[in-house]
């Protein structure tokens, strides 16, 4: 043990005040919903933070009429302009709100304060500030000369990251004219209802925005509503193929962004130190909750060797345990049920013959906990080289050429993210030509931001998020139009 | 006594070969009078598979292709389309029973269309890219990327001009591609394939079928190796079906539309077989 | 990784050809990610016991610098009572672990600071013509006799930033080795500290190049900067010349110490460079023998810092000694 061990340096939860119960924001304002309450929890030590209403059928339609409302009186006759001042002063509560913001998801979702105050926050707010001034330009985004918005779009976030997704959906909607049903992810309401107090902060119009909380059926109640003119869903491929199975027929449109596999290619000329920080921040960061993870590290094998034992190094640096602790580098896993599926997955690596190697870290009794793993003498045909984990899970596998590693990485059905180690621009510009995926980060791993198309090839979704690309997802385009 | 003419057989085209269909089956095209015209081969779902194999196997070096390349040999297609005008003409005035000189402006119109196609492969680029300005010191740019392997049910209305238009936008945005040819009026698009196989296409990147839309159709919805499916061609009954199947491998569909073939198309047609890809580099010394 | 090699095993040959080959061939560094890394570990939180112990390691840590053309034996000789109380209120500080001057003060240095028991804070000089190094081989050579037999028994040289950014390394390579001979070798050894100049060589991987170099040619430690320059002592090009000590232990067994110097004035920024010293080569460097800070006016914030961890309130300036 270090002779500077870290002392606990909690974040102070003071900041928050989480209500005893909550109801369903339609129409500007609080209501009890129809449907029975459920628990929410803190996932790091399992404490019940508040209830939370479970969104029947009926509580969908009274939102969606509000939404239809709001959009036939108030949101699409409104100047674009003025739409727009609402998305940045929704961004400015936001900044001025950010640490609430983030103490309140660090609760709720088990994520290191660390992330939620550095990263999911800034970038939740800098999402709406963007798409702000998007509000009275869309005609120069290259959707035609006069794009109009679809209506009434249903949203389903989530609990990766709770409140960033809500504005990657919520901004780039309202910017584009549309109103909105919100449904947050079962396990992490908090902080959308939070963002519902912001709404009214900000004075937004009644109805525009609407938030109904609740689990798979809500969303289903959501996506099979007639007056919903368009699905955004954030979430599994399985859930996002029944969804796209469940509009075919149907005037709606639908956007998707769902699993991936991504595969971190790692050549023997790379920066290596920045490397195993990729490496690392790939898989690691958000304790791997995340659908563009690097969850398939791909070493050139003349440098695999060095390549592990650096990144066995680094990995028992990381710092597992309170998300509140400003040091924690690794939090907790979002629930009970991600937890199993993470465990059923890893046992399946020991059962197929993979090496697993988990950092030595005592982890809480309490809550729900997963050591940051690696699997070496990984294959292909391995389940955890296909399937997502969705944790802090790394498989490892080598290759020997350039082609071989292109081949490896885009043998999935998934093609969401990529990313590339190599210090030659010429293999990096080679390389990321032949991933078949949405995102590629060379020499870096995890970049988000609002100017930046995300989104999937194959079976990683429908349509781009971010950026003027994202803008398509939510104006008729073509003949639609 | 008149000369006896040398008929053609109309086979299919898969890899750059003209095989028959591996079911050995054929059918019979017929003009308006119902007199007998060829018979054309009646491909099976196993022939579609194979078709599948070809492009997928063609994709690579075909969307690795320059833009410029592309454009060239699309350009080339349209060439050697001129050369075929008359029988193109022939085909054209069968198959959508109609009089010739139309035909002859249907053809022109199809010409033109390769031509216009040919020459959006080094724009879209241009157009659809972006360099994104991050909050960061990162280079970040986002390029338009072929979907893969796109199916195009041909449409029943329009024997060559309603598939070039589709075929166009397939090509010149470099993807590879199953045709399922009109079913009742095949013809023109088996003349087409004989145009691709002696252009410069290379072979898999223009695989075409001729049979039954309903027998086939439904196994290229759900083939798990197809990027992209354009349903123009099925009946309405079932598009619903085979939209849902598509959903399967998430297929970017694009929907049955009633239009005007003659009319210029939107870059929709384009964008819908596009993916965009992002690229993030750090900016550092 | 590979079976531990001897400096001279790994280099080969001290041929200037093998030595360029060499440096050039180490794995570049990407400055936006060892940026990132850097800021990342300057989130760390360190409180209460941790804190504790962060800062009297820091104040142990600490070469107490004096390097400018006004000062005088008196000035001196305070330098050498604070380095080795530092709070004359609390005798529970730690000293300091050097005094660091030029080559003419060392002997009154070491003479004053054996006159108030402070036989274990060691007195540093800076040679080779500090802080330029333009100076004839011969004058260099001197200068580190000079300072080694007025009593230094460290030795903190610079090396030739025109010959290295020029690309010949292996003139840098022979200096510092010359050097090396004067320090000596055994325990007796004057340690040799070689100073890189890392602002003026451009790129981290051009720091890393110097730090293989001089650990090569027979560095204890690598140090950032002459303080005369800025940018010196920033996060990340500390942060890559310990990633270059941890390799190069990794691949010779030898642990080569690291002085961080310039531009580290507040007990803040003196705690961020132990947490890059904590995660990146281990605990094992922290430790005065491995791990140093040059220092002035860091001395007091820390000892401002101090106070407040012990009494529980604020203190002020007045608190503390000017020199």
């Amino acid at each position: 043990m270090s002779p500077f061990e870290y002392a606990p340096a909690p974040e102070s939860r003071a900041i928050v005040d989480i209500a005893s119960s909550y109801g369903l924001f339609i129409n500007g304002e609080f209501i009890n919903g129809a449907g029975t309450a459920y628990k929410t929890i803190n996932p790091a030590t399992e404490e019940v933070l508040s209830e939370i209403a479970e969104g029947s059928s009926a509580d969908i339609d009274l939102a969606v009429k509000a939404a239809r409302r709001a959009y036939a009186k108030v949101w699409s006759k409104m100047p674009a302009a003025e739409r727009g001042k609402y998305l940045y002063r929704i961004a400015r509560i936001m900044q001025e709100r950010a640490r609430e913001f983030a103490v309140l998801e660090t609760l709720n979702n088990g994520k290191p304060i660390r992330e939620s105050r550095d990263i999911d926050v800034p970038l939740a707010a800098a999402h709406f500030f963007y798409h702000a001034g998007w509000a009275d330009k869309l005609e120069h985004a290259g959707l035609g000369s006069a794009p109009k918005p679809h209506g009434v779009v249903g949203q389903i976030i989530p609990w990766n990251f709770p409140l960033l997704m809500l504005s990657w959906k919520v901004a780039p909607a309202l910017a584009t004219g549309n109103t909105v049903v919100l449904k947050p992810a079962e396990t992490t309401p908090l902080t959308a209802l939070l963002f519902a107090d912001v709404c009214r902060q900000a004075g937004l119009p009644p109805g525009v925005v609407n938030i109904v909380t609740g689990a798979g059926a809500t969303g289903a109640a959501l996506v099979s509503h007639p007056d919903v003119n368009k699905i955004a869903f954030t979430g599994s491929t399985k859930v996002g193929k029944a969804i796209a199975r469940e509009i075919v027929g149907t005037k709606k449109s639908v956007t998707l962004e769902l699993g991936g596999k991504g595969a971190n290619i790692v050549f023997d000329d790379a920066p290596m130190d920045e490397t195993i920080e990729g490496i690392v921040n790939g898989i690691f960061f958000n304790q791997g909750h995340v659908c563009c993870a690097g969850s398939r590290l791909l070493i050139q094998e003349n440098v695999h060797e060095e390549v592990l034992e650096r990144l066995r190094h680094r990995m028992s640096q990381l710092r597992v345990g309170d998300p509140m602790d400003k040091n924690t580098d690794v939090g907790a896993i979002n629930s009970a049920a991600q937890l199993g599926r993470i465990t059923e997955l890893a046992t399946a690596g020991d059962n197929e013959g993979a090496q697993r190697w988990s950092t030595p870290c005592d982890l809480p009794t309490k809550g729900f906990w997963y050591a940051p793993t690696i699997f070496t003498g990984v294959t292909q045909a391995h389940r955890i080289a296909r399937e997502e984990i969705f944790g802090p899970v790394l498989s490892v596998l080598t290759f020997r050429t350039p082609a071989e590693a292109i081949e490896k990485a885009n043998n999935t059905p998934y093609g969401l993210s990529a990313g590339v180690w190599t210090d030659k621009g010429s293999r990096l510009l080679w390389t990321a030509a032949r991933l078949r995926a949405g995102v590629v980060w060379g020499n870096t791993f995890n970049r988000f931001d609002p100017t930046s198309p995300f989104g999937g090839y194959k079976e990683s979704g429908w349509g781009r998020e971010g950026g003027r690309h994202g803008l398509a997802a939510y104006l008729k385009q073509g003949e639609q139009a | 006594m008149s000369r006896v003419e040398i008929r053609k057989t109309y086979k299919l085209f898969i890899g750059g070969a003209f095989p028959r269909s591996e079911s050995g089956r054929s059918y019979e095209v017929v003009d308006s009078e119902g007199n007998f015209v060829a018979n054309p081969a009646m491909a099976s779902r196993k022939d579609a598979r194979d078709a599948v194999v070809a492009a997928r196997s063609a994709f690579p070096n075909w969307s690795a292709a320059t833009a410029f390349n592309r454009s060239q040999i699309l350009y080339r297609v349209a060439e050697l389309m001129e050369s075929r005008r008359e029988e193109f003409t022939n085909g054209v005035s069968l198959g959508d029973s109609i009089g010739k000189g139309r035909a002859g402006k249907i053809v022109d119109a199809a010409i033109d269309r390769w031509v216009w196609y040919a020459g959006w492969s080094d724009k879209l680029g241009s157009i659809l890219g972006a360099t994104n300005p991050v909050a960061g010191p990162y280079y970040n740019f986002s390029i338009p990327e072929p979907v893969g392997v796109v199916a195009l049910i041909a449409p029943q209305d329009s024997s060559l001009l309603g598939l070039i238009d589709l075929l166009g936008a397939a090509l010149t945005t470099g993807n590879t591609v199953v045709v399922l040819a009109n079913e009742t009026a095949p013809l023109p698009a088996i003349t087409l394939s004989e145009v691709l196989a002696t252009s410069d296409v290379p072979a898999g990147v223009v695989n075409i079928l001729t049979g039954r839309t309903k027998e086939v159709a439904p196994w290229l919805a759900s083939h798990m190796d197809v990027d992209a499916i354009n349903l123009a061609g099925v009946a309405a009954e079932d598009v619903q079906k085979l939209a849902g199947e598509a959903t399967d491998n998430l297929k970017r569909v694009i929907a049955p539309k009633s239009r005007d073939w003659l009319q210029t198309p939107t870059i929709e047609a384009m964008t819908s077989l596009l993916e965009i890809k992002t690229v993030w580099h750090p900016i550092g010394i | 990784m590979s079976a531990i090699l001897t400096r001279t095993a790994l280099l080969r040959s001290t041929d200037h050809d093998a030595i360029k080959q060499f440096v050039l061939a180490l794995p570049a560094v990407d400055q936006v990610g060892a940026e990132g890394r850097a800021a990342m570990l300057a989130t760390r939180s360190i409180k209460t016991s941790s804190k504790v112990y962060a800062i009297d390691k820091a104040i142990s840590m600490i070469d107490l610098t004096t390097l400018e053309g006004a000062d005088t034996q008196g000035k001196v000789r305070a330098l050498c009572a604070k380095a080795v109380r530092p709070d004359p209120t609390d005798s529970t500080a730690p000293s300091v672990a050097a005094v660091c001057v030029y080559n003419d003060l060392v002997g009154i240095a070491r003479e004053h600071l054996d006159s108030i028991g402070g036989q274990n804070v060691a007195v540093a000089a800076v040679t080779t013509a500090f802080p330029s190094g333009r100076a004839s081989m011969a004058v260099k050579l001197q200068d580190t006799r000079d300072a080694i037999s007025a009593g230094a028994s460290e030795i903190d040289m610079v090396i030739d930033r025109g010959a290295f950014l020029s690309g010949n390394y292996g003139k840098v390579f022979d200096e510092i080795s010359a050097i090396k001979e004067v320090c000596g070798d055994g325990e007796k050894r004057a340690h040799l500290k070689v100073i890189l100049e890392t602002g003026e060589l451009v790129t981290y991987d051009n720091v890393r190049r110097a730090s293989w170099l001089a650990m090569l040619a027979g560095a204890d430690f690598i140090k950032t900067s002459t303080g005369k320059i800025s940018p010196a002592a920033t996060p990340p090009v500390v942060l890559v010349m310990l990633e270059s000590v941890r390799d190069f232990y990794a691949k010779t067994g030898t642990r080569v110490g690291v002085k961080a110097a310039g531009g580290i004035r507040t007990a803040k920024d003196a705690i961020k460079q132990l947490v890059l010293v904590n995660e990146t080569t281990g605990s094992d460097w922290l430790d005065p023998t491995l791990f140093r800070i040059g220092a002035s006016a860091l001395l007091n914030d820390l000892l401002l810092q101090r106070q407040k961890l012990s009494t529980g309130h604020y203190s002020g300036p007045n608190y503390v000694t000017l020199d």
